[in-house]
């Protein structure tokens, strides 16, 4: 069933006017999982995100996919970035043109563009062009259509920043439906309550390393370093 | 003075019941410049979106040279699509020079550079706006020139309009390659030379105010365009 995962990392680094951005960072997705990337602001969450869809190219170290597919690990991947990215189009276009592009038959289209619009609660704004909605409605979109391609693995950077709590509160129903339908997510956040609520693994980024890799019941119980631990009482506090 | 006002009624008057030599003229001036303008497009929109997307060795070296061709001198256009036009070019076998096809052709080479400069720009904005997106998807070279066409569509109708403009308003390339022959090659342009410089001044005041509501139309039509496709894109809320 899995095509790309497990995935493994190794020695990621980038560095951007002679600054390392991101470190040596190595770690392993396994298949099923929902990883978060945790960090304070410029610790590199959205950079790694980036190197691992394949968006920025490593100075250094490599981002290893499985199988005889792993060129095209791409086409099994989805993103939806922190300011999510419409097309001037129609809701319901939106979704089409992306199973579109990823080589879906037109006759099924149809289809899967409203089963992804009903999933997200969007049915009533399928007609209704992408960039009028709110920033709510936006999101979701951007996640209905990422979860209409059915990948391997979704990455989400900073899924409801700027988003009000009940929109939030949406959007997280999608991320948890889409990852209880064998999604592996991996996601960059910096909401403490939203890692607690849909993770199952930490990897805690500081100035561009890797400072600890834990499973979240772990991580949030006793984190291991004094990075992590100061992170999580500076933000309780 | 008497003359002008004189002169300008009897325009208006030959609008007013069509004269047959003035529709002729507007009408042969709309079709060149027309097709010049949608021929100039095919080709000018792709090359546009390609040097706002595509980064290759010289890029910018075409992006200034294209910015540069903007204000081509119609009259050296005329030099150049006549030199290739005349029976002893290398088009000369077409049989072309003094038709309207050679003043379609040389319209065209006039206004592909502004509308492939114009046409940059806006797509350089909206690549900005779509370019992880449709990295992210995988959208392939072809593709991705399209949907950057087809989504900015109106942003786009601004530069082809604009185009149109610049063809329908040029003397020197069209009585170049065209000559200028009555009934024939005779565009609103061309016959408002003539005919001021022979004193024929209904006719040519007739003609300047047709183009002038013709280059206003195409202006206000422009801007409405433009008015629309931003209520379409503005109201994204952050």
């Amino acid at each position: 069933m899995s095509a790309i995962l497990p995935l493994s990392v190794r020695g990621l680094t980038f560095r951007a006017d002679g600054r390392a951005l991101l470190d040596d960072v190595s770690f392993d997705v396994e298949p099923g999982g929902c990883v978060a990337i945790m960090g304070p602001n410029g610790a590199g969450k959205s950079l790694t995100l980036r190197l691992l869809h394949g968006l920025a190219a490593p100075s250094a170290g490599a981002v290893l996919w499985q199988g005889p597919r792993a060129a095209e690990a791409r086409m099994h991947q989805a993103m939806v970035f922190q300011r999510p990215i419409l097309l001037r189009r129609s809701a319901a276009a939106n979704i089409d043109y992306a199973l579109s592009v990823r080589g879906v038959a037109k006759a099924k289209r149809a289809e899967r563009v409203a089963e992804a619009l009903e999933q997200a609660g969007l049915a009533e704004l399928r007609d209704r062009n992408a960039r009028v909605l709110s920033g709510g409605e936006r999101q979701l979109l951007a996640l209905a259509r990422a979860s209409a391609l059915n990948p391997e693995v979704l990455f989400l950077d900073e899924p409801t920043a700027s988003l009000a709590p009940a929109a939030a509160k949406r959007v997280e129903q999608a991320i948890v439906a889409i990852h209880a339908a064998g999604t592996t997510i991996v996601m960059a956040t910096h909401d403490l309550g939203q890692a607690r609520r849909l993770a199952d693994e930490i990897l805690f980024l500081q100035d561009g390393r890797l400072v600890e890799r834990a499973a979240a019941s772990a991580f949030f119980a006793a984190p291991k370093s004094r990075e992590a631990h100061a992170y999580l009482k500076g933000e309780l506090l | 003075m008497r003359e002008i006002a004189e002169g300008f009624a009897a325009a208006l008057k030959m609008i007013a019941r069509l004269d047959a030599d003035l529709v002729q003229i507007v009408l042969l001036s709309v079709r060149v410049s027309l097709s010049a303008v949608i021929l100039a497009s095919l080709v000018a929109l792709p090359l546009g979106a390609a040097l706002a997307v595509f980064r290759f060795p010289g890029r910018r070296a075409v992006v200034v040279l294209v910015n540069a061709l903007m204000g081509l001198p119609p009259v050296v256009v005329g030099l150049v699509v006549y030199l290739f036009l005349s029976r002893s070019g290398p088009l000369g076998f077409l049989g072309w020079l003094f038709t309207p096809a050679a003043m379609i052709a040389a319209q065209t080479v006039l206004v592909i550079p502004l509308i492939a400069a114009v046409a940059r720009q806006s797509i350089a904005e909206l690549w900005t706006e779509y370019e992880d997106e449709l990295r992210s998807l995988g959208v392939g070279p072809l593709r991705t020139l399209a949907t950057l066409i087809w989504d900015g569509r109106f942003a786009l109708l601004t530069a082809v309009l604009a185009g149109f403009g610049r063809a329908a308003a040029e003397v020197g390339a069209v009585i170049m390659v065209g000559g200028n022959i009555a009934h024939v090659t005779r565009v609103m342009t061309t016959s408002i030379a003539l005919e001021t410089a022979k004193g024929e001044l209904a006719l040519a005041m007739g003609l300047g105010i047709l183009l002038m509501a013709i280059s206003l139309a195409v202006n206000i039509a422009a801007y409405a365009i433009n008015e629309a496709a931003r209520g379409r894109a503005a109201p994204e809320k952050a």
